[in-house]
């Protein structure tokens, strides 16, 4: 009963931070703050990770094709379709939970334990409009990260099978061509914009709504990430189930 | 003026006011005093319209609160200005930019004509030198000056302070104090102050309302709280021995 009730605050929450918007002069410089906060001060760990993850799944390929059948090119072809579909958009979505969630949750709470949120309300300023809506703007450039995380994961892969001596570069290009089902790639985006608006909103509803003192912004920020991750490994499995099963 | 015709608020099993009904006067420095507890702050929220009462009214300038729209609800909010115990001023923002920000809100002035109010305003409560500085960089007595100077940025109708005087020495609470009441004169406001500040009380009171869990036990002035013979009233307003050496005093003299 404690969860229906706390799953129906939270759509309430999403629907009042669309009403009585901010003035667009104000938004706009708030916009551009959270894109640089969330999504280009997240850029460094997404390439790092990325980069890495897709040279161990280049390995790890490589070491379980031990039969001479099969043709190199394999290793591609399976480090492109593991980077696409879902190391790139789950697992840097995880990370970036951790990363960005909980200082979306510790900055909201603050503001709350602090009554700066109090303060925006007694002025008369729709305070979920105003912390939100920033954010979850900012968050939808967030495929554009996953993006360059597809690429990066693909080049560690790459760099990984070349020097790694695992398969020779033509052979791993060709298959990272091989057999491109150009819907895999729209699918993997489509998770991502449902990933980014649970990052921006899950997190918000935690520090927003959270009562008590600075003990409680952290337990939040853990309350947050903890939810936000099984929000996104269910959709995880059920929009892969609705567009590719 | 705001009216208030009993009001009652509950969280959970905790009836925390009990039909408070009283009236605050413009113009006038209205306190609000009792023991932590006694639903000083709840109170203080209501009048906000941060908590909802479940039963009666709450009336300003003839308007009653409970009837207006959101939308209506939120214009009456920008009438209003408040000063939180804490200062609440955002961490991100310089002081200028927190006292400009709610007529960046809600106006549309010429980033100038913002400007001239704002240094009015700072200037007004004494801080002259402080514009560019973060509110972490600054003073409690500072910082309380700043979210006086927000508060009234807007010419507000109602002046709110939660404790004004909370963490400041004796010297800049008075100073606090003396500021709030020239404000109130001055933009003939109606103020209503939450405090346990005794000193607040004595000084600036010119209405109090005494309450005690969550009913009010008693109503008066400064001059008033003196003579009354509320037991509830003397046993808070005179715990400590100075307030009631002061007290005896002041029997004696009129004896």
């Amino acid at each position: 009963m404690k969860y229906l009730a706390a799953i129906g605050k939270y759509f309430i929450m999403v629907w009042e931070v669309f009403k009585k918007p901010t003035k667009w002069s104000i938004m706009k410089s708030l916009i551009l703050k959270e894109i640089d906060e969330l999504i280009y001060g997240s850029m460094g760990i997404i390439i790092f990770i990325a980069f890495f993850i897709g040279g161990v799944v280049t390995i790890q390929t490589a070491l379980n094709l031990t039969n001479p059948l099969i043709p190199k090119s394999l290793i591609g072809f399976a480090t492109r379709q593991s980077v696409i579909l879902e190391f790139a958009p789950t697992f840097t979505s995880i990370i970036m939970v951790g990363k960005v969630g909980s200082y979306i949750t510790s900055s909201i709470g603050t503001m709350r334990v602090t009554e700066q949120i109090d303060a925006l309300e007694v002025m008369g300023v729709n305070s979920l409009n105003y912390l939100v809506f920033p954010k979850i703007v900012a968050m939808m450039f967030y495929p554009f990260a996953v993006a360059i995380a597809m690429y990066v994961g693909i080049l560690g892969g790459w760099v990984a099978a070349v020097f790694g001596e695992y398969a020779p570069s033509g052979e791993f290009i060709q298959g990272l061509q091989l057999d491109l089902i150009p819907f895999h790639i729209t699918y993997a985006f489509i998770k991502t914009f449902v990933f980014a608006f649970a990052i921006a909103t899950i997190p918000s509803f935690h520090g927003f709504y959270m009562k008590g003192g600075a003990l409680e912004v952290g337990k939040a920020s853990t309350t947050a990430f903890v939810w936000t991750s099984v929000v996104i490994i269910i959709s995880n499995y059920v929009l892969t189930q609705l567009l590719l099963g | 003026m705001i009216e208030v015709d009993n009001i009652h608020k509950s969280f959970g099993d905790s009836h925390v006011l009990k039909g408070v009904t009283t009236c605050f006067d413009q113009g006038k420095t209205n306190l609000i005093i009792g023991q932590s507890g006694s639903g000083k702050t709840v109170f203080l929220k209501c009048l906000l319209g941060l908590f909802t009462p479940e039963e009666g009214s709450i009336c300003y300038s003839g308007q009653k609160y409970g009837e207006l729209t959101s939308d209506q609800q939120r214009d009456l909010r920008q009438e209003m200005g408040m000063v939180f115990q804490g200062s609440a001023l955002f961490d991100s923002m310089t002081v200028a930019e927190n006292v400009m920000f709610p007529m960046d809100m809600f106006t549309k002035q010429s980033k100038s004509e913002m400007q001239d109010r704002v240094d009015f305003v700072l200037k007004r409560v004494n801080l002259t030198d402080a514009h560019y500085k973060f509110p972490s960089e600054i003073s409690g007595g500072m910082q309380k000056r700043v979210a006086i100077a927000r508060a009234i940025v807007m010419r507000p109708k109602y002046l709110f302070c939660d404790e004004p005087n909370s963490g400041l020495d004796p010297k800049t609470a008075i100073l606090i104090d003396n500021l709030i009441k020239e404000i109130t004169e001055e933009y003939n406001i109606t103020t209503v102050i939450n405090t346990h500040d005794m000193n607040s009380v004595m000084e600036i009171g010119e209405k109090i309302i005494f309450l005690k869990n969550g009913h009010k036990e008693w109503e008066g002035s400064n001059k008033e709280i003196f003579k009354t013979d509320n037991q509830a009233v003397t046993d808070f307003v005179y715990s400590s021995e100075l307030f009631k050496k002061v007290r005896q005093m002041y029997i004696e003299e009129r004896n």
